[in-house]
């Protein structure tokens, strides 16, 4: 599996954010986005992920699962953690499982592996921001996909919500996934660095 | 399937629970029938003439109220992206969510009919022909307003907006649901003229609801 960018150009509002981008990332590797603000990190993510369209160039992967697209093999993790303040932790995690398909998971391990099995039945309002995080994190496990596109993956997490991050991250290269973060902190893991724009 | 069954369940449950949103159409059904005697006056004849038009104003005017949050919501806590990323085809979830709007928030409007047909003098027969338009007659104003709602999403205010597009697609519906309502009451047109053109006004959006929204969701993305 090989995801790649080639001659990406990206205009956001009118305004060129970035073009002649390349990049590509092989199954079991992982490429930190890096730039400073407003460089285009999170702009290239919603490329990958479909969500934007590029103005120019193509972004392809190769050796993906049968006939299934880009984004439906992807799983996105953005600022913005798709969960329901009305909805218990457990419901938002069933309802993503549900919704994105696949093997069924033992949710409660999830939230385990992830320190929050013990506020399962807690409305999502309640949560902090760094156990929000930890539940979209859950996410990523509750429903497997092979291409993880995360958007600043360690804000808000403590230190062993870091560390935590780091070792599920790192199971997941070795079973042949793929990782693409955009980042300015240290991911805790061997990520080949990919720099837009010039340096800070 | 399942994908859709938990989508729809999940709409379900949200807007049933507080702050949801399916109690608050019912309640703005309710108090916009109960304005309409002190506006008009205690004129029980004319009450009778106007209750089927007050019910379907009423109705259409609270399935509004509610539908700017049909995408917005997911759009502002990122729920719409990965919903616009997944397996399932943009159209069909898009199906889905409206008919999880219209069993939460349509439905109860209709079971509601009934209570407020004896404030407006209408008697059984009155009561069940407008039940009947309304039932055959929200789907319609759901999945239309559905493409507005779309439309709307990436907008700041666009509950204001949604409105202004919405209302005029609504027209049809409208006339053909108080004239389905109007020939039971009093005919001299036969209830079934009407009726069927109201029925094929909500076949029509249920076809082209989805699609029109989903072509402009994956457009608005940004």
């Amino acid at each position: 599996m090989r995801l790649s960018g080639s001659g990406v150009r990206c205009v956001r509002g009118g305004r060129e954010v970035f073009s002649g981008l390349d990049f590509a990332a092989s199954a079991g590797e992982a490429l930190a986005v890096t730039g400073r603000n407003g460089s285009g990190k999170t702009s290239l993510l919603r490329l990958i992920a479909g969500l934007l369209t590029p103005e120019g160039g193509s972004i392809g992967l190769e050796g993906g699962e049968g006939e299934l697209t880009l984004p439906e093999q992807a799983h996105f993790l953005g600022h913005r953690d798709a969960l329901k303040p009305a909805l218990s932790v457990m419901e938002n995690l069933a309802f993503w499982r549900e919704f994105l398909g696949g093997e069924p998971f033992d949710l409660a391990e999830c939230l385990a592996t992830v320190g929050l099995d013990h506020a399962a039945s807690l409305p999502a309002a309640f949560l902090s921001a760094g156990q929000r995080r930890r539940l979209s994190i859950a996410r990523l496990l509750a429903a497997r996909r092979p291409i993880w596109l995360l958007d600043e993956p360690t804000n808000a997490l403590d230190t062993s919500g870091q560390a935590m991050f780091a070792t599920l991250m790192g199971d997941h290269l070795a079973r042949g996934g793929l990782i693409i973060a955009a980042t300015h902190a240290p991911l805790g893991i061997a990520a080949r660095e990919f720099r837009i724009g010039g340096a800070a | 399937m399942t994908a859709l069954a938990a989508l729809i369940r999940r709409d379900i449950k949200i807007a049933l629970r507080v702050g949801g949103g399916a109690l608050i159409g019912v309640l703005f059904f309710l108090t916009v029938v109960v304005l309409m005697p002190f506006a008009v006056g205690p004129d029980l004849a004319l009450l009778t003439r106007l209750g089927p038009a007050i019910l379907w104003l009423g109705a259409l005017l609270a399935s509004l109220l509610t539908l700017d949050r049909l995408f917005m919501a997911d759009h502002e806590d990122g729920s719409l992206d990965l919903i616009v990323m997944s397996r399932t085809p943009l159209e069909l979830t898009c199906a889905a969510k409206a008919l999880a709007h219209w069993l939460a928030a349509g439905v109860p409007l209709i079971l509601a009919t009934p209570v407020l047909g004896l404030l407006l003098n209408l008697d059984a027969t009155a009561t069940a022909a407008v039940a009947l338009t309304l039932l055959a007659g929200t789907p319609a104003l759901t999945f239309t307003g559905m493409i507005g709602a779309a439309l709307a999403v990436t907008l700041h205010r666009g509950g204001l907006l949604l409105a202004v597009l919405v209302l005029p697609l609504s027209i049809p519906v409208l006339i053909f649901g108080v004239a389905a309502s109007q020939a039971a009451i009093s005919g001299p047109l036969e209830f079934g003229t009407p009726f069927s053109i109201l029925c094929a006004l909500s076949l029509v959006s249920l076809v082209i609801g989805p699609f029109a929204a989903a072509a402009s969701l994956r457009h608005g993305l940004d």
